[in-house]
């Protein structure tokens, strides 16, 4: 299977996946930490994929997204963006709206 | 002191959107040690950029135009880098 296949199954696959730098509990730059941070106040059921144990997605998922960085929040198999996006929209409200618009279960 | 780094990032978004506000902050200090510090003093930036060619534009579009204006450096020759994009009177 092809990178861009594989990040395909894990974007469909999951309501909600961040891709990041490190894990939910050991996030290994600010910007992942900022973005888990949001989910886990967001409370919503998510899936992360540490892009550092994987050469070819922490390549692949940038040109899958036409998206130079890394974390970025996947939701219903749409891209939303990377951490700046995702404070914004938080702060915003819209990222709760866009969860609640996507029936995203709750952690 | 102004980098080189930091220097081609101003020079890259005022070609680019003309901008009617533009700080390019250093936070490379803040990150010293840390995962993406090259040692070059250059590794993590802060744009805060207000310009017209935003105007009706949507946050990911605004993002992708900074980026694009950016070529290699984001995530390439800059680790992190935060975009905050607006356009006048927001």
């Amino acid at each position: 299977m092809s990178t861009e296949q594989r990040i395909d199954e894990i974007v469909k696959g999951n309501d909600v996946v961040l891709f990041m730098k490190g894990t939910p509990l050991f996030p290994q730059c600010g910007f992942s930490s900022r973005a888990v941070a949001i989910l886990e106040r967001l409370g919503v059921e998510y899936a992360s994929v540490d892009v550092l144990q994987d050469m070819e997605i922490r390549q692949g998922i940038k040109s899958y997204s036409d998206w130079p960085t890394i974390p970025q929040l996947y939701v219903k198999g749409e891209f939303v963006g990377g951490s700046d996006i995702m404070m914004e929209m938080y702060e915003a409200g819209e990222l709760a709206q866009l969860m609640e618009e996507a029936e995203v279960k709750p952690a | 002191m102004t980098g080189p780094i930091a220097q081609e990032i101003e020079r890259k978004l005022v070609d680019a959107f003309a901008p009617t506000h533009l700080a390019v902050i250093n936070d490379s200090a803040s990150h010293s040690g840390h995962l993406g510090d090259d040692g070059t003093g250059e590794s993590h930036f802060t744009v805060e950029i207000e310009s017209a060619a935003f105007a009706g534009v949507s946050r990911l579009q605004r993002q992708r135009l900074v980026n694009q204006a950016l070529g290699d450096l984001p995530g390439q020759r800059v680790h992190a880098l935060a975009i905050r994009a607006r356009a006048p009177g927001e």
